[in-house]
């Protein structure tokens, strides 16, 4: 702030008020804020006072970790990787594009028993869902069930905007590149007789997403006609309105396609595929044993050095297994507590001299 | 009246002549001059920068040459034109809040100026138009209308007839320097030419003081009035803090710009796998495929530029600003600044300064009126060798006053008298008539005005002898003697007092008819004008009153034979008449009357110490400080007035550099090379070469204090140009910055500048900090990094000029010890701060891109990246910075020591900057591969649903706003309910604010990307487990240094460096007598 021209200077001299003229009082407030005297907390942050904190913190991470980590480690978890890159494996036809529609099958064994609830995931490696161009090739106002967004959808969804000269919808890069291989998963019997296991498609994506954010076009009509003037995508093979026999399941909130649409954190990722739903209790949802896996396989990711996997889960209240959380939550509370106890001797070495208040800066 | 044409806007640059003449009454005088058309430009004052038309235009224009404002301009036009990461709202708005923040700042400024311009351009004025009394707006007053009422000039009448022109120079900006001419012409048509001074001239907003009005022609309008031209060309003080702020902001720049590369290199090095840069699932668009590479290329890196933009923060330069202009708020209430005598407190000119305050390495302090209270009080005097004190009876004069007084013997009477009248009547105090406006006021109470306050103890001295000034009237100086008869004389000039003649005269007749000049000065220029016999008598008296830290004065008389009077006289006119260097031609003249005078006797008056001088001085000491003394005084009265405020301490051995150690040899410079080298020897021994322990070196060796004079001074500054010279000055320089205090006696005011500029310019260039009261402290006050003005005696002009005025001496103890430091404290932290947390913010950012492809993908959504700098973090910061109290401020003003933790920038240095800069880099890569190693497993729910990008982005996000946040916390030691309320009230508004901005499908998005988001995240446990985590172990190495530096003080405490029990404070009231 510069300083400003103030007119009513005092020119020269004398005391700025005619003495005994008026009695207005330049003393200013006495107020404790204006004498920055407000009444404050002042902790004194000092070995004493912070090293309990590391003690108390070793104290409850230690068990948090050991807990995250034993529920973590009685996750049961399988992945299966079926891209077909090894000669040997059932897939490796699948690899070269002449064979359509290709369908291998890989069988596997579980060693134990997968008991609760299971979920069935795929798992893509090195796909890049979160390149920016990719990330941003999407309309959700399209996707929301706005009739104009449907048949004029944004330019970010370009070049997967217009086919032949029809809107696409659903329009942009990320809905075009839906993941469309089929997942069958059969126990293998005593008498090696196939048993195929129930897999349930709803309920894997968010329910704001299936109930708010993504709808289908407004009206009565059956949902053929909602998309009329629309085309599919360039590489589906049907439209949208075509995905799912079961209404509640089909066009725009289709859980499969709502899945795909939320676009991962990193390059390598899994997405919700089915559900395996515990039957009852007595029995475990996937019993120890053999079991074929049975793949429509349809989603190149070969020319892109890409892998595909199925992963067979359950799942604890953390969520799938991670042994990331708990031995760190094991490692900090160690050493949080590790250095509360070296830092308790070195204080306490020193302790003996005055115990005045300290003065930080 | 004045219907001359003239312009309305003063054009400051047209052609000019060398003087302006102005006619008063615009009456037709000049048939035998011929008239040059002037322009004079009107009476409008303009202060103001802006006008309702050109605001928005010129104030854009002015911001945007803020280099800051500017970058983030250039990134919001990037962000248009090029296809980048991020909306331009992102940068867009935070700078269109800036922008508008500042500009409603500069508005209100602008508008506060306005209004004080509205408030004299429409204040009424009288003017007079054919003999009447015309009320008019000021602004409309035309031309030149001011001083001098001619002693027959009393009515308006006769104002309108009066005929007259003035000449005087062209406006030009010193206050105290006005040269004019009046020519007046009476009926007889001889022009009757009398001289114009500053003395005749009313400044613009002058009041009147013992007149109710005066009729005047105005010389100078507007813009072009003196006080008008004192208004520009301030430079811009910048403080250290701002300097460092530039170079954090360039070493941020590099990073930015080496991210930026680093990702635009590795981009291209990635995409050179086609499937990585082309994959089928990723098609580029057409227009993509056709662009050219390069031109690809260097759009890619300005994208990348843009993602990474927020590392500079836009918001800083606000919230700096904010904190400085709010901050200094706090000066201004401070109620210990408060004098009851003055009825003000302490004025804030500038808040650029705020933390310079916390920076002063040297303190300049002018003595008189600074350290002194200027307020004098007559001591003694001596008549012939004769020593007189204490108060003489009002009966029967000067006999009456034995009794207590040892070795009291008398003078001659007659020369008793003479040196009484002598002092009644050489001066320049007018006496103010205690209502009764005419002529004899009974010689109850007068009060005497005067510009020096040595004038008015003197005056009031010889009225306790007898002799009392009882006034002026109608040029006749009127003087009541011992037996209450009036004696009058007739004034018959004024030689007046400058501070390089260093002594003043009047030249008056006696009723007898004889002429008389009597000459006060000091010593030194008085002694060499009178005769050598003398002196003698006098000198010791003179001496050993300066010893004892009186002013002295010597008086001197002279008769003028009124033949030499004819002559002395015509010159004086012909002197005060000129135009050009009248100053020099009027300086040779007295030079020339005031010689072979005789001396009667010398006078001595006390300065008594300023109210807590001393202890201020001893905490400025112990604060590290460097204490110089800049006065114009003799050596020994500046000598015993430095020991009585402890600037020199018993056992501080003095180093003498004046002319009395010199000696008048011829081989001057030789002698002073000697000095100079012996002294420097004879520090270096006691010195270890290190300057880094030399404050610390002060309270365990021998201090050393030097004086020096002007005359040494200016011999070592400016003496012969060979290559002696600049060696002299070196040597000064390291004999000066060993020494705890030094005093310059016998300054000149640009003497004292010189030094100051000396001391500013030395090696790691110091903060020097001048305070003074009067004019002619005015240069050192602008000259030094931080001016501070003593609301004194002498004028305002000091502390106009400063950056920052207090009342008295003592408030710069607090000043600089509580608010000093606490501004600078605050603010070093506030920098800091701010760096570290959008080091923090975009890291992540930066290692994302390795995730993603160099795809320029944010990792945050855009509402976060604009309201981060702006609503979540911003004000925690700005409250911690304008109330954070790390030590109390009873403490830091208590223990002076304080000071020197924070001086040198402490809180700035690489140092520190690394520290924080690592800070956020650790921070930064445990908040990304935290998250990111939970993210290996996408499935964080119960039910095993599964996230995707924003989640990830979201949760980053959220353990930095609240790592940030708390960091803050953890550094705040003054929890106000202000604190409390806008930390926890950040926190909870982000919190909210996520929940709300993902509760809703926005209209206006393109993109639903944060939908419920928040929500989502926060029903997974295994999240709010790693948030909790990753916010322990980001602060855990603030923790850590917590308890090492706490336990490092511990084993370091050293007895040596308890606070030294400081003398004063022993008797804090008994203060000095």
């Amino acid at each position: 702030m510069a300083m400003n021209y103030n007119a009513k200077d005092e020119v020269d001299g004398g005391p700025p008020c005619p003495p005994g003229g008026t009695a207005k009082t330049r003393r200013p407030d006495n107020t404790a804020f204006k004498q920055q005297r407000l009444p404050a907390w002042q902790p004194i942050l000092t070995a004493g006072t912070v090293l309990p904190t590391f003690f108390i913190i070793g104290l409850i991470f230690i068990p948090i970790g050991i807990g995250i980590f034993v529920t973590s480690n009685n996750i049961r978890e399988i992945e299966i990787d079926y891209t077909g890159t090894d000669p040997s494996s059932p897939c490796y036809k699948c690899l070269s594009p002449n064979v359509t529609p290709c369908i291998c099958t890989i069988n596997f064994t579980l060693d134990q028993s997968f008991e609760g609830n299971v979920f069935m995931y795929y798992g893509l490696s090195n796909f890049y869902q979160n390149h920016r161009r990719y990330v941003k090739s999407r309309d959700d106002g399209q996707l929301n069930g706005d009739p104009s967004a449907l048949l004029n959808p944004s330019k970010e969804c370009e070049p997967y905007r217009r086919n032949e000269d029809k809107p696409i919808a659903p329009c942009g890069a990320i809905a075009n590149s839906m993941f469309n291989d089929t997942l069958e998963l059969f126990q293998v019997g005593n008498a090696s007789d196939l048993m195929p296991i129930t897999l349930k498609k709803k309920g894997i994506a968010w329910w704001t997403d299936k109930n708010v954010k993504f709808r289908n076009p407004p009206g009565t009509d059956p949902l053929e006609e909602r998309f009329k003037g629309t085309t599919k995508p360039v590489n589906w093979v049907k439209p949208v309105y075509m995905l799912d026999s079961d209404e509640d399941n089909n066009g725009f909130i289709n859980e499969d396609f709502i899945v795909w649409m939320r676009t991962a954190a990193l390059p390598t990722f899994r997405k919700l595929y089915r559900l395996i739903e515990r039957k009852n209790d007595l029995h475990p949802t996937l019993p120890a044993g053999r079991y074929y896996l049975n793949i429509t396989y349809n989603y190149p990711v070969h020319s892109f050095d890409g892998r595909k996997r199925m992963i067979l889960s359950t799942i604890s209240w953390m969520g799938g297994k991670n042994p990331f959380l708990g031995i760190a939550y094991i490692t900090i509370g160690s050493i949080s507590f590790l250095l509360g106890v070296v830092l308790l001797v070195i204080n306490h070495k020193y302790r003996n001299s005055s115990n005045t208040a300290d003065i930080t800066i | 009246m004045f219907r001359r044409s003239f312009n309305r806007f003063c054009a400051g640059e047209e052609k000019r002549v060398g003087t302006r003449t102005v006619f008063v009454g615009n009456h037709p005088v000049s048939e035998t001059e011929a008239y040059i058309a002037q322009k004079f430009c009107d009476n409008r004052i303009i202060s103001s920068k802006y006008t309702l038309w050109n605001f928005l235009p010129k104030n854009l224009f002015e911001q945007f040459r803020r280099i800051a404002n500017f970058y983030f301009l250039i990134i919001f036009l990037i962000q248009v034109t090029v296809d980048t990461p991020t909306s331009p709202i992102t940068s867009g708005l935070p700078l269109f809040f800036v922008i508008t923040v500042t500009a409603i700042k500069q508005g209100y400024e602008d508008w506060l100026r306005h209004r004080a311009d509205n408030e004299v351009n429409k204040s009424t004025v009288y003017i007079i138009e054919n003999a009447k009394r015309v009320k008019k707006e000021s602004e409309k007053i035309k031309t030149h209308y001011a001083v001098r009422d001619t002693i027959e000039l009393r009515t308006v009448e006769s104002i309108d007839n009066l005929r007259a022109a003035i000449e005087c120079e062209q406006p030009q900006s010193d206050l105290y320097k006005f040269v004019g001419r009046i020519n007046i012409y009476s009926n007889s048509l001889e022009a009757v030419a009398r001289s114009l001074g500053p003395e005749n001239l009313l400044l613009k907003g002058a009041t009147l003081k013992n007149t109710k009005k005066i009729y005047g022609v105005a010389v100078y309008t507007g813009m072009e009035t003196k006080m008008a031209l004192n208004y520009q060309g301030k430079s811009q003080k910048r403080s250290a803090v701002e300097k460092s702020i530039n170079a954090f902001l360039i070493v941020y720049l590099f990073i930015l710009l080496t991210k930026a590369a680093i990702c635009t290199t590795l981009k291209y090095v990635w995409q050179s796998t086609p499937y990585n840069d082309e994959p089928w699932y990723n098609q580029k668009t057409q227009k993509e495929r056709e662009t050219w590479k390069v031109l690809k290329m260097f759009t890619d890196f300005l994208s990348f530029m843009v993602l990474f933009n927020f590392i500079i923060p836009v918001s800083m330069y606000v919230t700096v600003e904010m904190q400085k202009f709010l901050g200094s708020f706090f000066i201004s209430w401070d109620n210990d600044f408060y004098d009851e005598e003055i009825n003000e407190g302490a004025l804030v000119n500038t808040s650029d300064l705020n933390e310079e305050l916390g920076q002063v390495d040297y303190v300049f302090t002018d003595k008189t009126g600074t350290l002194t209270e200027n307020s004098m009080e007559f001591i003694e005097c001596c008549i012939d060798g004769h020593k007189y004190k204490g108060v003489a009876q009002e009966t029967d004069g000067l006999s009456q006053t034995d009794g207590p007084l040892p070795y009291l013997d008398r003078a001659d009477k007659n020369r008793e008298e003479l040196f009484l009248r002598a002092l009644c009547l050489c001066h320049t105090v007018e006496v103010k008539p205690n209502d009764t406006v005419d002529g004899v006021t009974e010689s109850s109470e007068l009060t005497y005005m005067s510009s020096s306050p040595d004038e008015i103890a003197l005056v009031k001295g010889a009225k306790k002898y007898g002799f009392t000034f009882v006034g002026v009237q109608n040029g006749y100086m009127r003087v009541e003697n011992q037996r209450k008869e009036i004696e009058e004389y007739e004034l018959l000039h004024t030689l007046n007092f400058d501070s390089v003649r260093r002594r003043m005269s009047v030249i008056v007749k006696t009723q007898s008819g004889d002429i008389l000049l009597f000459c006060k000065g000091a010593d030194s220029a008085v002694f060499p004008r009178v005769q050598n016999h003398e002196i003698d008598l006098i000198k010791v008296h003179v001496e050993h009153n300066a010893m004892e830290g009186y002013r002295t004065l010597c008086i001197a008389f002279k008769e003028i034979a009124p033949d030499d009077y004819e002559r002395v006289n015509r010159q004086l006119i012909e002197a005060k008449m000129a135009l050009q260097d009248r100053e020099e031609k009027m300086e040779k003249v007295f030079d020339e009357i005031e010689t072979d005078m005789h001396l009667i006797g010398a006078t001595a008056v006390e300065d008594k110490l300023q109210d807590q001088a001393a202890e201020t001085i001893e905490a400025l000491h112990a604060a590290g400080l460097k204490v110089w003394v800049l006065t114009g005084d003799k050596m020994e009265t500046a000598k015993s007035t430095c020991y009585a405020c402890r600037l020199f301490q018993t056992n501080t051995e003095l180093l003498e550099l004046t002319t009395k150690t010199i000696e008048e040899s011829e081989r001057k410079e030789d002698r002073l090379h000697e000095l100079l080298t012996e002294y420097r020897k004879k520090l270096l021994r006691e010195f270890p070469k290190s300057t880094r322990s030399l404050k610390k070196a002060w309270t365990e060796h021998q201090e050393y204090g030097l004086i020096i004079d002007g005359s040494t001074l200016s011999l070592i500054l400016n003496s012969s140009q060979d290559s002696g010279s600049n060696n002299y000055k070196s040597i000064f320089l390291q004999i000066c910055m060993k020494c705890t205090a030094v005093l310059c006696c016998r300054m000149a005011p640009l003497q004292k500048a010189q030094i100051v500029r000396m001391v500013k310019n030395l090696k790691g260039s110091p903060i020097t900090l001048s305070i003074g009261d009067g004019a002619n402290d005015v240069s050192m006050i602008l000259e030094s990094h931080v001016g501070i003005g003593i609301k004194g005696k002498e004028g305002r002009q000091a502390s106009r000029n400063s950056d920052y005025a207090v009342p008295k001496f003592k408030h710069l103890k607090k000043l600089l010890l509580a608010h000093g430091h606490l501004y600078y404290v605050r603010i070093a932290h506030l920098v800091q701060y701010f760096f570290y947390k959008n080091l923090c913010f975009i890291l992540p950012q930066f290692l994302y891109q390795f995730f993603c492809g160099f795809s320029q993908q944010p990792l945050y959504d855009a509402a976060y990246l604009t309201m981060y700098n702006i609503c979540f973090t911003s004000l925690p910061i700005l409250a911690y910075s304008l109330l954070e109290q790390h030590i109390n401020i009873d403490t830091l003003t208590s223990d002076p020591r304080l000071y020197m933790k924070i001086s040198g920038n402490a809180m700035l240095q690489l140092g520190p900057f690394l520290y924080w800069t690592f800070l956020a880099a650790f921070e930064g890569t445990v908040f990304f591969f935290g998250t990111y190693f939970l993210f290996q497993t996408t499935s964080l729910d119960e039910n095993g649903k599964v996230y995707g990008n924003w989640t990830f982005g979201t949760i980053i996000f959220t353990i930095l706003v609240f790592t940030v946040t708390l960091k803050l916390a953890l550094d705040t030691r003054f929890w106000t309910w202000i604190n409390h309320l806008v930390i926890w009230g950040s926190l909870a508004f982000y919190v909210f604010f996520s929940f709300f901005w993902g509760g809703i499908i926005w209209p206006f998005l393109k993109q639903q990307r944060m939908y419920f988001i928040f929500a989502q995240m926060l029903s997974s446990v295994s999240i709010w487990l790693t948030i909790i985590l990753l916010i322990f172990v980001s602060l855990s190495p603030e923790m850590l240094r917590i308890v090492l530096r706490s336990v490092r003080r511990r084993s370091t405490r050293n007895p040596n460096l308890e606070l030294p029990m400081l003398l004063s404070y022993k008797h804090i009231d008994s203060g000095y007598r």
